[in-house]
């Protein structure tokens, strides 16, 4: 079966590089394809490398609490890009400080995100959320 | 002595190098007018002419010959993402010595179709989507283009997924399939097409432009004249076995119509604080301004640099200047006499020319404030260690302030995220034999080397400029 390809990177001016490193690996390890895009990445990054690969999820990180603002309007671009439904899921510390997460995922799910992970997840929970996300358990 | 000659059939000028390849020199060099109209052999049998008053008769050993005239290797390119594949056959389209009319991303339109039946190109490159990643444009451009009556060669170089099932769809025309440009993302292989666009030039178009009629006048190969500066650029940087190059370069030709700049480093970020974006660059890069040039474009000059500085830096009136570019556009073979508001003028243009181009060339650096400080993100080529730049073209060739128009290819303070070299050696081509060193170093690239060493005259030392 041809393997699922995900886009991930960590959004914005954000230079925390050790989590998506982690995760490159963790990923791959899971038999993904990943197109890694490192730090630093803006909305349009993501989108370029998801069209040129046919990605089948994007896969962003924010870890120094900005991650809300950047995130602003990522699925209306994807929509005007022809990546129409492309699974997003975003996590690592998205939002500033100690918030109630429920609120804060809705926050995400209402700008388009499909699912949003509070601090801490662990990328084995990530890996089977994903699986999940892409229907990878009833295929195999 | 074994003489070999060099042929560049230029757009404008046939010119011809002899070089005695048992006594590693340059025994002589001449022009006369490309005669494409007629019988090409015509203007090449003139240039020998006059060649050979200088040298006496020259019994050739062999003949070697490149070609831009008759509009030069033509191309359109398609790809998918600008940023990324279109701009990948773009390159690889352009690393080839192609003259690239149309670069089309995301889906073809009819409107495009139209375009494309207008232009006709020698060579159209057909490419997009990573392998295994998106099929859909690639096989929808594929259907596209089966859809109108055309008669030009298509590369398939894109999704090997998709590579087949292309070629099925274009099938009745000639097709050749290529590796992709993009195997992976990030990942430019552009050498397969260059290799590929050649091998057509060599079969097919340089038939179809009526070369071949001088072709039993040349025993060697053929290539565009941009792709063999190119080779003779690479050469010089790198050297070869037996002769050291001279490193890291930058070459500027400054032409009538368009500027080529081409860079030969690789320009990656030189610390690892510095974050890069965007589509690697190859080590040999060519870029080509098309708005760019000392007669065919000199508006382009002018709306890039602004009619201020171009005043500033001929020392002439507003007045005065729109005066001239006025009578440029009318007589565009005016060549300035000495001392005249014209030579002034074209110092001027000159200048602008290289800033713009190369500019345009170099990649740049954004300086961004996260909450830690200061953080850096290049973009393009960094060329900023680059010491030597090479310049060419009439304009630079027949003025004597050379060193000071090639200066404005460095660093300037004004535009410090501008990624241009902050202080290198000017070397000036006189003799115009760039292309023709790049033909000879197929064979014998030890005396290229050695000859372009020697003949490429320095023009100065430069650094930052305050203007
Ligand atoms: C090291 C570090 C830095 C280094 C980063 C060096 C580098 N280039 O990587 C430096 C010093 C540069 C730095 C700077 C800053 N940092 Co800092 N940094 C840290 C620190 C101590 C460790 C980060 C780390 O590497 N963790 C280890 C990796 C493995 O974990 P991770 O990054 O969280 O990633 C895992 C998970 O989050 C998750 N995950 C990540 N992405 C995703 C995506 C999805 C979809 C899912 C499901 C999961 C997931 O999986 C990853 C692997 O397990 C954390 C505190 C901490 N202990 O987490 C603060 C921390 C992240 N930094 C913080 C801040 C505020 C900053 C600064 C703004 C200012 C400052 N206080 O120094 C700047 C911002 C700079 C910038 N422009 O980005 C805050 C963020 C606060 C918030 N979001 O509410 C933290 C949490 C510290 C704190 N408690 O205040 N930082």
């Amino acid at each position: 079966m041809k393997k699922k390809v995900l886009v991930i990177g960590v959004i914005g001016a954000d230079v925390h590089a050790v989590g998506n490193r982690i995760l490159y690996h963790a990923f791959t390890e899971a038999g993904f394809e990943v197109i890694n895009l490192g730090v630093m990445v803006s909305q349009e990054e993501y989108i370029a490398a998801a069209i040129e690969s046919a990605a089948d999820a994007i896969v962003i990180s924010s870890l120094y609490g900005q991650g809300e603002l950047d995130c602003r309007g990522m699925r209306e671009k994807c929509d005007e890009a022809g990546l129409k439904g492309i699974p997003l899921v975003v996590g690592g510390n998205i939002v500033i400080g100690k918030q109630k997460f429920e609120d804060v995922e809705k926050r995400f799910k209402d700008m388009g995100f499909d699912r949003a992970f509070p601090p801490g997840t662990l990328p084995e929970t990530t890996i089977e959320a994903l699986r999940e996300l892409l229907h990878m358990e009833e295929e195999a | 002595m074994k003489p070999v000659l060099l042929i560049d059939f230029g757009s404008t000028y046939t010119k011809v190098t002899a070089v005695d390849v048992e006594a590693g020199c340059l025994l002589g060099t001449a022009d006369s007018f490309t005669t494409i109209h007629t019988d090409i052999g015509e203007g090449l049998e003139k240039a020998l002419e006059k060649l050979h008053a200088k040298t006496g008769e020259l019994d050739y050993a062999a003949r070697y010959a490149c070609s831009s005239a008759a509009g030069g290797l033509r191309m359109i390119t398609s790809g998918l993402v600008p940023e990324l594949t279109a701009e990948a056959a773009h390159q690889a389209s352009l690393g080839a010595g192609a003259k690239v009319l149309k670069v089309f991303s995301f889906q073809i339109t009819e409107d495009d179709l139209e375009e494309i039946l207008r232009i006709n190109p020698d060579i159209f490159l057909l490419v997009g989507g990573t392998d295994g990643g998106n099929t859909e444009c690639i096989l929808h451009n594929a259907r596209m283009l089966a859809s109108i009556p055309f008669d030009f060669p298509v590369i398939i170089a894109g999704n090997r997924t998709a590579a087949r099932e292309c070629e099925r769809i274009l099938e009745g025309h000639e097709v050749h399939l290529c590796e992709n440009v993009m195997p992976k993302f990030g990942v430019l292989n552009i050498e397969p097409v260059r290799k590929k666009i050649r091998e057509i030039f060599l079969n097919r178009i340089i038939h179809a432009k009526g070369l071949s009629e001088a072709s039993e006048l040349i025993s060697g190969i053929l290539m565009p004249t941009p792709s063999a500066v190119m080779r003779a650029m690479h050469l010089l940087a790198k050297g070869c076995e037996g002769e050291s190059g001279i490193g890291d370069l930058i070459a500027v030709d400054v032409g009538g119509a368009t500027t080529d700049i081409y860079s030969m480093t690789d320009g990656m970020p030189q610390d690892a604080s510095t974050v890069y974006k965007g589509l690697p660059e190859p080590f040999d890069k060519r870029t080509v301004e098309g708005d760019i040039g000392m007669r065919y474009s000199v508006h382009g000059i002018v709306d890039a640099a602004g009619i201020g500085r171009i005043c500033q830096l001929s020392q002439l009136s507003q007045e005065r200047v729109e005066e001239l570019l006025e009578l440029l556009d009318e007589h565009k073979d005016m060549i300035p006499e000495s001392g005249s508001d014209l030579e002034k003028l074209d110092f001027a243009l000159a200048s602008m020319a290289i800033e713009t181009a190369v500019a345009r060339h170099a990649g740049t650096m954004e300086e961004t404030y996260t909450l830690m400080g200061l953080t850096y993100v290049q973009s393009g080529k960094d060329l900023r260690h680059v010491g030597q730049v090479i310049v060419t073209g009439g304009s630079l060739i027949r003025t004597t302030r050379t060193g000071e128009i090639a200066s404005h290819a460095l660093a300037s303070p004004a535009a410090p995220m501008s990624l241009r070299p902050l202080k290198a050696e000017i070397r000036v081509d006189r003799k115009y034999i760039l292309a023709a060193m790049g033909l000879l170093s197929e064979y014998e690239p030890q005396i290229a080397l050695r000859i372009m060493k020697k003949e490429l005259e320095h023009d100065g030392y430069s650094e930052q400029k305050n203007s």
